[in-house]
């Protein structure tokens, strides 16, 4: 549907970048430019999302783990550099003559640590994707084992408080790759990067959509079957864009390190995971602007609602979550093209192919 | 030409522009550029002294885990603001406080913490419970040198310019809990307590101590702050027959604790428990499966003081107040009432010159808990050492007191037996 017009989401991805490039800096308070560099790592962990569960059908329920790959990372990197020579303050107080874990050795590296960020969800997600689209799990099957990962994995970095900072997290940096995180203009600039991250992972996506392989994206989501009767399996196509998902999910939680300056194993968790799903389910799964917008604003109720109304904003999130899902299945992006094809042709309405995905899920 | 060769061609593109923006903004300070002080760039303080009010801001978890005990600190701060408005505010200024929610999650300890300090633009913030939050906050108030009041006892072995903590460090709560141990005869102790930060710091200065009192620790376990099943735990504690336990665990996994423990057959006549995070507020909820055990805190609601009685009846007849007292609300309301005294003795509200006045160690308050003096060199306060026994109306009977006000001594450089090694690596570490 979007191939027929590149140069609207071209120019979509065009305004996109101009208003978190260049309007954004200039009228926002460097308080809330740094709130919003956050959403944009939540939104890049969902422009993977929409790529995986709105074009693929794959529910992924744990994105807080790659999340958590790229952001812890980036953290061990960031404490080691603030730390100098030093053994990093928590784990003195923890054993304070224990040396150094060796797995954090190698994140004293610049370069070690950026190629972690990218290799090491490329390598889970391709292992664990593969064992699992090979024996054809999918469905509630493949969201539940998703879940139970992020889960699994948030409890053992809150039981490995010494290696890990555990239930406290990784905190205090003072630097992010030499430059030094106080100043206001080196956070801008950490907010520049995130921005342009997030623009290049909707052009990247963009990009995959019009490609033949996003056409056959779409036709596993909608006919599993019948695309390997056709001589693909699709279990390669789905192995493609989980891999893509989860590389965007972790550079999102490694920039979400120096921006929001702290990582806990709780941002990382079921409940982070869920609420990740739940802001691409509210801007649109399928569509390539929705999940990303969806994110934004999910991130912006919670700083904003969430002062004004703490005990409230959970509710009015979960109220939305029901009527979009009651009346608006495809999110709130599909809401223009509803009232275009309602005012067009009353009988043509884009939902029911996701519907199908749906109902081809819903069976074991 | 063809299509793969133009979607490279805009990739580079974009790439270009990528790294031209990443080059226009990097004009900050690196590594090495900055002077000593670590906040050289702090942008001046935005804070309004010139109408009739003074802007505070409350920071508590009004939801989540630790909105139980987060939101009786929070009506306390309410409480105490209310009472100085009533005598006439701060320097002349009623307090108008800006309430926000941490949502027992760290990083949005941090988010708010910022919003407070240059959005509200509030003078000074009261709040946060556990160390986490408290980790979280540091960084963004020293970055925007602000001030930071936290109410709760701690595991110690910090200090910031930037932070004042009015409940107990080690010295005043475990290293007392510990000498009423020695003074009780206990030679086989048992640890067991959350896992995070306190319980596991705690811990440590615990064994140290133990190592030079002579006492054995015959067991340490831990339990995530939000599991509550301590059954094969309790087993373990069955097994190797301490005198005593040390509990540290916090929240509402003590009650989980309480009962398998009483479950087991242990109970306050066989093998007492000390607990660090059982007060006033937490004791009913455990009925009497806790009574007989100990706790050690520096103010108890039992306490007869001159000025206990008062703070008590206030609680008692304010909104929403929960009935009983206990000591992290008092040490809310002690904070309060320390950032009063410190800006009249400054003569301002701006940070480095209430800090200024905090050095003349001249800063005390007639608290519930007895006269407090501040420290100006730690920012902590003197306190008195006392054990509490529960009773069947979930009160405690003081049964030990220190003889005088235990000084702050949060990096333990006055005990022989903590290794100055150690200690300077934290330090060191703490930069």
């Amino acid at each position: 549907m979007t191939k027929s017009k590149p140069w609207i989401s071209l120019s979509g991805i065009g305004l996109f970048a101009v208003l978190l490039l260049a309007v954004a800096p200039l009228v926002l308070t460097d308080h809330w430019l740094n709130n919003l560099g956050k959403y944009c790592c939540w939104a890049i962990a969902a422009v993977g999302i929409g790529l995986a569960w709105g074009r693929g059908g794959m529910l992924v329920m744990g994105q807080g783990v790659f999340f958590a790959l790229g952001a812890y990372s980036m953290a061990m990197h960031l404490t080691l550099e603030t730390a100098g020579d030093r053994i990093p303050g928590f784990m003195v107080l923890y054993d304070p003559l224990a040396p150094l874990p060796v797995f954090w050795e190698p994140f004293r590296s610049t370069g070690f640590t950026l190629l972690a960020i990218v290799l090491l969800p490329v390598l889970l997600a391709s292992s664990l994707g593969y064992a699992l689209f090979k024996r054809r799990v999918k469905g509630a099957y493949f969201a539940i084992l998703t879940q139970a990962l992020a889960v699994a994995l948030a409890t053992l970095i809150s039981s490995t408080i010494r290696e890990t900072g555990g239930d406290t997290g990784l905190s205090d940096f003072k630097y992010f790759f030499g430059f030094v995180l106080n100043d206001p203009a080196n956070k801008r600039m950490v907010y520049l990067i995130a921005a342009a991250l997030l623009i290049v992972c909707l052009f990247a996506v963009w990009q995959l959509y019009r490609s033949r392989f996003g056409e056959l994206l779409v036709a596993t989501r909608d006919a599993e079957e019948r695309v390997r009767f056709l001589g693909y399996d699709p279990a390669n196509v789905k192995l493609v864009a989980f891999v893509v998902s989860a590389l965007m999910a972790s550079i999102g939680g490694a920039m979400f390190v120096p921006i929001v300056g702290i990582i806990t194993p709780a941002e990382i968790g079921a409940a982070a995971s869920i609420l990740m799903i739940a802001g691409v389910a509210f801007g649109g799964r399928a569509s390539l602007f929705g999940p990303a917008l969806g994110a934004i604003a999910v991130g912006w109720g919670q700083s904003s609602l969430g002062s004004t109304w703490p005990d409230g904003w959970t509710y009015i999130l979960g109220l939305l979550f029901i009527v979009v899902i009651l009346f608006l299945p495809n999110g709130l992006s599909s809401l223009p093209a509803r009232f275009t094809a309602a005012r067009r042709s009353p009988d043509r309405q884009p939902a029911p192919a996701i519907v199908a995905a749906e109902l081809e899920e819903a069976r074991p | 030409m063809s299509t793969t060769s133009k979607r490279l061609r805009t990739l580079t593109a974009m790439g270009a522009v990528g790294t031209t923006v990443l080059v226009l903004a990097g004009c900050g300070a690196r590594a090495g550029d900055e002077t000593a002080g670590s906040r050289t760039s702090a942008a001046p303080s935005c804070v309004d002294t010139s109408g009739d009010t003074i802007k505070l801001g409350f920071l508590n978890s009004l939801t989540g885990g630790m909105a139980i005990s987060e939101k009786t600190v929070s009506n306390v701060l309410h409480m105490g603001a209310d009472e100085i408005n009533a005598a006439g505010g701060i320097l002349g200024k009623k307090i108008a406080y800006v309430q926000e929610d941490g949502a027992t999650d760290w990083p949005t300890f941090a988010e708010k913490t910022e919003k407070l300090l240059t959005q509200d633009c509030v003078a000074a913030i009261f709040g946060g419970w556990t160390s986490s939050s408290r980790k979280a906050v540091k960084p963004v108030v020293e970055k925007h040198n602000g001030l930071f009041f936290y109410p709760v006892q701690y595991e110690g072995l910090e200090s910031s310019p930037n932070i004042y903590y009015t409940g107990a460090t080690t010295n005043q709560q475990i290293i007392p809990a510990m000498d009423f141990l020695a003074s009780r005869g206990v030679k086989k102790l048992f640890l067991a307590g959350s896992d995070y930060v306190f319980p596991r710091t705690a811990n440590a200065i615990i064994k140290l101590y133990a190592a030079k009192l002579g006492i054995e620790i015959v067991g340490e376990e831990y339990v995530p702050l939000d599991k509550d099943d301590w059954t094969s735990q309790v087993a373990k504690i069955v097994a190797a027959k301490p005198d005593f336990i040390f509990n540290t665990i916090n929240g509402s996994s003590n009650v989980g604790f309480i009962k398998a423990y009483y479950d087991a057959g242990l109970t306050a006549g066989t093998t007492p428990i000390i607990s660090v995070s059982i007060a006033e507020e937490e004791a009913p909820a455990m009925g009497h499966e806790v009574t007989g055990h100990y706790a050690s805190w520096n103010y108890f609601q039992s306490l007869k003081t001159d000025t206990n009685p008062k703070f008590i009846e206030s609680w008692k007849a304010y909104p929403n107040s929960s009935g009983v007292t206990s000591d992290p609300m008092e040490a809310a309301y002690i904070s309060l009432y320390l950032y009063k005294a410190l800006v009249e003795a400054a003569g301002s509200f701006d940070v480095d010159a209430v800090n200024a006045a905090a050095k003349k160690n001249t800063i005390t308050f007639d608290a519930p808990e007895g006269k407090v003096t501040l420290d100006g060199d730690n920012h902590h306060i003197s306190k008195p050492g006392h054990i509490g026994q529960i009773n069947s109306n979930n009160q405690f009977d003081i049964a030990w007191a220190s003889d005088k006000f235990i000084e702050p001594d949060p990096y333990l450089e006055s005990y022989d037996w903590f290794p100055a090694d150690i200690r300077k690596q934290l330090v060191d570490a703490a930069g």
